[in-house]
């Protein structure tokens, strides 16, 4: 539908795009990425033909753009301006109107059935129905931005050029205008090219991305192929992180502060740990990256607070979360905060301990509630009451996200191991358990310090993770049954 | 009815109010029977449409003129404080005309054509100059940069046209007053001699309504649009000289009308140039023969130079639109 061979161009003796070359297939959206300066408008102006270039094709449809009349061309390609401000205001369906200019023909120029339709649409899509005889400057940024959407969807043209869609819109609007213009893509076939300053919603909406550095083509391909960190951090020179969208299968990536925060002087001992009646507390200087299965706050995130709290054995688990919830508040921690989980084993039984190691130290710390213990290959077949063992694994040190899972593994390993040492059975089953039917476990870092990438048992890590559990989980058991016996 | 429909009634109907008014009001007062039926009072309707008439008719067509062009001036160069006097323009177009008269230019073929078509080329090679000399200084042509520049390429040329008024002696006071701006004692000869350019010029611009339209989102939107900028531009241009400088060869250099009326007619109805040009046309021409009858008869029987009060409406409403230009924009 659109290729662009070898366009370079420039203003003056400059030149800013250097030798770009790309193709844009018919109901495909291309979306450019490229830092400040890196000539993302100047290409769009050279493509869009009111620069001219210096040198290269820009052809629609195998024909020349340079071939085109003006009105002609418009009725090919609709650009989306960057916005400017006005000396005088149309309305804005004066302003939608104007789209309709290059099919309208002749001194009267008489306005069609068509012509209304297509405004009244374009109108409706961007949802300014009720601002139809409203001068835009007495519109916010947000809905000038979606009337000049408006004006350029009302041209009717096979090609979409957008200069910063999303410009000036909230996240919602920003959402709803992409949406809008996608759907317009598939239903009517168009074929866009948009710049984008945000690396995230360019690789959620485009089929294919385009990096500009330079003036040069960096790369070009699907989102997956362009969204990656080296090439993130080279052209824009950011530290960037990627990570995969939770719903699609694009690319996305977060930005990282350059400037280092200051290294916190603490680190996580096991003589922190406070316990009282009602829970095993620890509070930490600084947030923890925490990646957990406990009852508030579960999965992955930054907390500083820790709770593993006391619960009786008929506490009612239906509202467990709301219940936590203010229990934490009550306490005066907060909720956002917080990692936080239940156990029916008093606080005095948890067993905390402190393992030295090169990179600095591991704290561990468990509880062990096997009543209802499970042998987990035979859980299938019969109904689980509820028991508990939690373990929680507090590393000085940076962990990879491979370590946080390597960790799980080894933590969870080396606890069957312990409950086969002790012969802890399943009731039921009469088999060796491996664990109780609800059983947490928790890994937090500081992410300060030394860099483990790995925590599998072949590391120091991984070692002390291994043992450390193992006794942790032994001695919370004899001390579960030393409390039953008496 | 709709609200343009009403524009326009008003706008006629105003025109028309003007036109009775002026033909009817003066030293000698005479009863608008005398406009459908000559024959009741010849004395009358000889003064009507031989002195009379083509004075308000004159005026119309200046007023006309200057407004349209002030209103494409504005839209073209997305300048509200735009219009033929500010940007220099009519004092480009004076100087052809005083140059026709002080050196005798006679263009062959052209006859009594010869002086306004000095003044339209006076009048674009100055708007050709002034633009290019605000571009130079100032690629955005921010609004004061404009006005600026026309304000130097008008005090250069004024100080051209002294020297040739200096220069000629005797036909001094003919050319200060005609420099001030009337339309007195000009008969049915100037009409016919401005009447052409001011038709055909008025049409042009009307054609290029919906461009301008486009050209107030800037050149570049408006080449996105589908415009032909350049050819478009060069059209609004010449017409706009064309426009100015007929009306300056029949009446000297009147100011702020193509300010004041395209202003108001955006105040009052919108600023789409479809309409704002045809309104603009038929107001100018109310406005002028309103201001022409007040500059005869408000300090009897001494006339007073048309441009004397325009400039006395004009300035304040320059004034006005440049401060809310500074204060809403921000």
């Amino acid at each position: 539908m659109l290729k662009i061979t070898e366009l370079t161009g420039g203003y003056g003796d400059k030149t800013i795009v250097k030798g770009v070359s790309f193709e844009v297939p018919k109901g495909k959206m291309l979306g450019i990425l490229g830092p400040n300066g890196s000539g993302k408008s100047t290409m769009m102006k050279l493509i869009s033909g009111v620069l001219p270039a210096k040198s290269g094709m820009v052809e629609i449809e195998g024909r020349a753009i340079s071939e085109f009349g003006a009105k002609e061309l418009a009725k090919k390609m609709a650009v989306l301006p960057q916005l400017h401000a006005h000396a005088f205001a149309h309305t804005v369906r004066e302003t939608v109107s104007l789209g309709r200019y290059p099919h309208q023909s002749g001194w009267f120029a008489s306005w069609s059935h068509e012509d209304e339709a297509a405004v009244a649409e374009a109108l409706r899509l961007m949802d300014i129905q009720q601002y139809e005889h409203t001068p835009i400057d007495q519109l916010s940024g947000g809905e000038q931005q979606r009337v000049f959407v408006a004006q350029a969807l009302a041209q009717n043209a096979k090609i979409l050029l957008l200069d910063e869609p999303t410009n000036h819109l909230d996240i919602n609007h920003q959402r709803e205008l992409l949406d809008t213009i996608k759907r317009q893509a598939i239903e009517k076939d168009l074929t866009i090219i948009s710049i984008f300053h945000d690396i995230n919603l360019a690789s959620m909406y485009c089929d294919q991305l385009l990096l500009l550095d330079k003036g040069h083509v960096m790369r070009i391909g699907e989102p997956h192929e362009v969204v990656r960190e080296q090439d993130i951090e080279r052209v824009y020179q950011a530290r960037v992180s990627n990570h995969p969208h939770p719903e699609l299968p694009k690319p996305q990536i977060t930005l990282l502060p350059g400037v280092e925060r200051p290294r916190s002087a603490s680190a996580i001992r096991a003589e922190d740990f406070s316990i009282s009646a009602e829970m095993v507390l620890y509070e930490s200087d600084v947030p923890l990256k925490t990646v957990s299965s406990a009852v508030i706050n579960a999965g992955a995130g930054w907390y500083r607070t820790f709770i593993n709290r006391h619960v009786d054995m008929d506490y009612n688990i239906d509202d467990s979360l709301s219940e936590m919830t203010r229990f934490i508040e009550e306490r005066g921690f907060k909720p956002t905060d917080t990692v936080g989980m239940m156990t029916a084993i008093k606080t005095e039984h948890v067993i905390i301990k402190e393992f030295p190691s090169s990179f600095g130290s591991v704290v561990i710390a468990v509880t062990a509630g096997v009543g209802n213990a499970v042998d987990v290959s035979k859980a299938i077949e019969r109904p689980l009451g509820v028991g508990t063992i939690n373990t929680w694994i507090l590393v000085n040190g940076a962990l990879s996200d491979e370590a946080f899972i390597q960790a799980m593994i080894t933590a969870t390993e080396a606890k069957t191991k312990a409950l086969h040492q002790e012969g802890v059975k399943d009731p039921l089953t009469g088999t060796i358990a491996t664990g109780t039917s609800t059983d947490s476990c928790l890994v937090a870092a500081t992410q300060q310090g030394a860099i483990l990438p790995y925590a599998g048992p072949i590391t120091e890590l991984g070692g002390l993770i291994g043992s450390g559990v193992y006794q942790c989980t032994i001695e919370a058991i004899a001390l579960y049954r030393k409390a039953k016996m008496q | 009815m709709s609200k343009k429909v009403i524009a326009y009634f008003v706008s006629l109907f105003l025109l028309g109010g003007a036109v009775v008014l002026g033909v009817t009001v003066g030293t000698v007062s005479i009863s608008p029977v005398v406009i459908w039926n000559p024959a009741s009072d010849e004395g009358a309707a000889n003064i009507l449409w031989n002195i009379r008439m083509p004075r308000v008719v004159l005026a119309g067509l200046v007023g006309a003129a200057l407004a349209i062009a002030g209103a494409a001036f504005q839209g073209l160069l997305k300048n509200p404080l735009a219009d033929p006097y500010t940007l220099g323009v009519s004092s480009g177009a004076s100087v052809g005309a005083v140059m026709t008269l002080f050196f005798g230019i006679s263009i062959p073929f052209l006859g009594i054509y010869t002086l306004p078509v000095m003044s339209m080329l006076g009048a674009l090679v100055t708007m050709l100059a002034v633009m290019a000399f605000a571009k130079l200084v100032d690629k955005a042509m921010k609004m004061e940069t404009v006005i600026l520049t026309g304000i130097i390429f008008s005090s250069f040329l004024g100080s051209l046209i002294s020297l040739m008024i200096a220069l000629t002696g005797e036909e001094l006071r003919q050319i200060i007053g005609w420099l001030l701006g009337s339309v007195s004692m000009r008969g049915w000869p100037f009409v016919q001699m401005a009447l052409p350019f001011i038709l055909i010029g008025s049409f042009i611009l009307w054609l290029n309504r919906r461009e301008l339209n486009a050209m107030l989102f800037g050149e570049e939107r408006a080449q996105h649009l589908g415009v032909d900028v350049k050819k478009r531009k060069m059209m609004i241009l010449v017409s706009g000289s064309v426009l100015t400088g007929a009306a300056v060869a029949v009446s000297g250099t009147i100011g702020f009308v193509g300010l004041v009326v395209p202003h108001m007619v955006r105040l009052v109805w919108g600023s789409d140039h479809r309409h704002v040009l045809p309104l603009s046309f038929i107001n100018g021409a109310a406005l002028l023969i309103v201001c022409d009858l007040v500059s005869r008869t408000i300090i009897s029987p001494t006339e007073l130079p048309i441009g004397v009060i325009t400039a006395f409406i004009g300035a304040p409403v320059f004034a006005f639109i440049f401060f809310r230009q500074r204060k809403g924009v921000a």
